[in-house]
């Protein structure tokens, strides 16, 4: 069976995360939770459980002001328009092991859930802390990212903040920049016949409405493997100078924080070095090599001045 | 004194000694390889531990796990090459791949790691050859696919992190011509066919295509076949780092560079990296399960360890007693090769090999596959990164005026 929500704050007590617990009634929906937990804790999140045609899995968890368009966040992922839908309440119970009005990214603790990508909401690294049902829809806990980020990590997960409501432009030139994220093994899930999909915590009131224009998406590779569709996205971190120095901070501080074990700060600032510097000078390579590449594509392609 | 030519394949396989060919590598008895007899046989050298100290002197960093742990072991003449970086004198470096799959596990990596480290380490250029024309020659393939399966195997090379400003990647299809034929027509000159049979092993019965192979692959061993690189730099030295199946092809190349007025290339050889099932295994693309690809995942990598031969007890008790039997075990030799902290090898080492130790074949698996894991995903990612410009640009005709930076 699946982590209890006991076993869970147990694991966040051992991994010294600071969090707070509130006990209530069970909740369906973040209107009703809100009522048990004010907004003085901390941010309330939505939490969508989506699956994709390929049969790949998905928790998206974002504020709950956030608009998640279905349609771009399928376009983003390298699945088309309507490429992503509510995953059925079976999943719910096969995948994650909670109940209904229950998914939360905790929800990836279990082994069941390891092809499940996660995917959470940038504006939660703003908020104080945010707060997540851990794996039972009668408690709350409230807690900040960094907490979050290193539950994550002990569970062997890269935490994945996302701009939800970025809109990029997806076409053959533009890569869909989520696609990375794409789970590359897809889960059969034993079906229950006729089961309509059911809402889950909350209805996500932004989906839908808004179709902005946009170019279609690339169809992802036929035949052969379900990894490819990953493999088809440039990252951005090597392209762009922001990415870049996103991917350099976010390495940084990851390991300043791992290995952070109040020794001196000069032991601390050999240690980053040490483990910082092969990865960092790959990154670098591929950057310089992708800017080169453009360079020469637009060296060999551009017009002689006319005379 | 280097050992001439007449080493003859063909009688080795007769006698049930090891082969060793560029077609072939096999233990005798099924068995494992014996690199002393082989860099005997071959008349290379092995690469002892003060040209490792003299590398770290002269490069200012710590060599690369590749020398500490042994894995390139053996060379040709690679003192003069450091006699020669020493006196401000620059070499360039050789390197290549015969593409004849699209899958690439971490045995063919290895040569390309470890050139990168030397690129980086001595500020040195390098050309990588693909040998599309060899594959359509000993395999099943149309010319065009062996030409696709050389620019799909560039993107993994590219990912292997090297540099564009200091790297030049061709393809034999594309590339053979001008000065660089030139240079396989002299060394072809220079190599009798019933010399050519002694070293490589071709009989009556194989195409000439094959018999003029060896020109092609010996050709990028003289700058004067790159112009566009080196021009006026003629007497500029050149360093081969390859796995030391492919010694034949540059001993006839050494043989006969003199003869064209040329230096002799050097050499850095490796040993062969086991297949997951033990040293007598073959690492081989129809068994999935006998290498770890670049295309496995997580999950992939983590059975594939689990399955892999053990040198550890089924007991507890007789592995406290006795330890690991280190020679066998897979996962340890995988960690090896591939973990960076020699401290933290070391320790390993010790708590799994000898007895009383605290570690047993469990973790030894789940740390190499965290290793391996994370050296997959990373290769994958930076592969991600490579779009069809790179690949232009690494291998276009170019001048490269910042390569000695």
């Amino acid at each position: 069976m699946g982590f209890s929500k006991d076993q869970l704050l147990n694991r966040l007590q051992e991994l010294e995360i600071d969090y707070s617990k509130y006990e209530h009634p069970p909740v369906l929906t973040v209107e009703e939770q809100a009522k048990y937990v004010s907004s003085s804790e901390g941010a309330l999140s939505k939490n969508l459980f989506l699956k994709d045609k390929k049969h790949r899995y998905y928790i998206v968890s974002a504020m709950v002001d956030t608009k998640v368009d279905m349609k771009v966040l399928s376009q983003r992922l390298g699945l088309g328009k309507g490429g992503i839908r509510m995953a059925p309440e079976e999943a719910l119970g096969e995948l994650l092991q909670v109940s209904l009005g229950c998914v939360t990214p905790f929800a990836v603790v279990n082994e069941s859930a390891r092809d499940v990508a996660l995917l959470l909401d940038q504006k939660f690294k703003n908020q104080t802390r945010c707060i997540f049902h851990p794996l039972s829809n009668d408690v709350s806990v409230s807690l900040n990212t960094l907490g979050l980020d290193k539950f994550l990590k002990s569970i062997g997960r890269d935490p994945v903040y996302v701009d939800l409501e970025a809109n990029p432009v997806v076409g053959k030139d533009q890569a869909p920049d989520l696609a990375v994220y794409v789970p590359s093994n897809s889960v059969v899930v034993p079906e229950v016949s006729n089961k309509t999909s059911t809402i889950q915590n909350p209805p996500p009131k932004s989906v839908s409405a808004e179709v902005k224009p946009v170019a279609s998406a690339k169809p992802s590779k036929p035949a052969g493997k379900v990894k490819s569709v990953a493999e088809n996205s440039v990252p951005l971190a090597y392209k762009n100078p922001e990415k870049f120095v996103e991917e350099i901070m976010d390495k940084t501080s990851a390991l300043l924080l791992s290995e952070a074990k109040g020794e001196s700060v000069e032991a601390l600032a050999e240690t980053l070095r040490k483990r910082l510097t092969s990865d960092l000078t790959h990154l670098a390579i591929m950057y310089k090599n992708t800017a080169y590449a453009e360079g020469f594509y637009a060296g060999t392609h551009h017009q002689p001045k006319r005379l | 004194m280097e050992q001439s030519l007449p080493y003859d394949n063909r009688i080795d396989s007769e006698s049930s000694e090891q082969v060793v060919n560029p077609w072939e590598v096999s233990a005798k008895d099924g068995g494992k390889i014996d690199y002393d007899k082989l860099i005997d046989k071959f008349g290379c050298k092995r690469l002892e531990e003060s040209l490792i100290d003299r590398v770290e002197r002269l490069t200012g960093r710590q060599p690369h796990k590749f020398l500490r742990r042994g894995v390139f072991f053996a060379h040709r003449d690679f003192n003069e090459i450091l006699d020669a970086y020493e006196s401000g004198e620059r070499f360039y470096l050789y390197t290549g791949r015969g593409p004849s799959s699209e899958a690439l596990h971490l045995g063919h990596l290895i040569p390309f790691m470890f050139t990168k480290y030397l690129q980086e380490a001595f500020k040195v250029p390098l050309v990588i050859q693909l040998t599309d024309d060899e594959k359509f020659m000993w395999k099943n393939l149309t010319v065009e696919e062996s030409e696709r399966l050389a620019r799909e195997n560039a993107r993994d090379i590219i990912a292997c992190g090297f540099d564009v400003t200091k790297t030049f990647i061709f393809s034999d299809f594309d590339h053979v011509g001008g000065a660089f034929y030139k240079n396989m027509v002299k060394v072809s000159k220079c190599v009798t066919l019933n010399k050519a049979k002694g070293i490589f092993g071709f009989s009556g019965e194989d195409h000439i295509g094959k018999l003029s192979f060896p020109a092609v692959q010996a050709a990028p061993s003289f700058p004067s076949s790159f112009p566009h690189l080196f021009p006026g730099m003629d007497k500029l030295r050149c360093l081969i780092p390859c796995a030391i199946d492919q010694d034949p092809y540059f001993r006839m190349t050494r043989d006969v560079a003199p003869r064209l007025g040329y230096s002799k290339p050097a050499l850095i050889e490796s040993s062969f990296f086991p297949a997951l099932q033990g040293e007598n295994g073959k690492m081989s693309a129809s068994d999935p399960n006998s290498a770890i690809y670049v295309t496995d995942t997580a999950k992939d990598i983590k059975n594939k360890i689990n399955k892999a031969k053990s040198g550890g007890h089924q007991f507890s008790v007789d592995q406290r007693e006795l330890g690991a039997d280190l020679e066998k075990d897979i996962p340890f030799k995988y960690l090896s090769v591939f973990l960076e902290n020699d401290s933290e090898l070391e320790l390993v080492r010790k708590e799994y090999g000898e007895k009383k130790g605290s570690m047993d074949s469990g973790n030894v698996k789940k740390r190499v596959t965290e290793v391996l894991t994370e050296i997959v995903e990373r290769h994958r990612r930076a592969r991600a990164a490579v779009t069809d410009e790179m690949v232009e640009a690494f291998m276009a005709v170019r001048p490269l005026p910042s390569m000695f930076e």
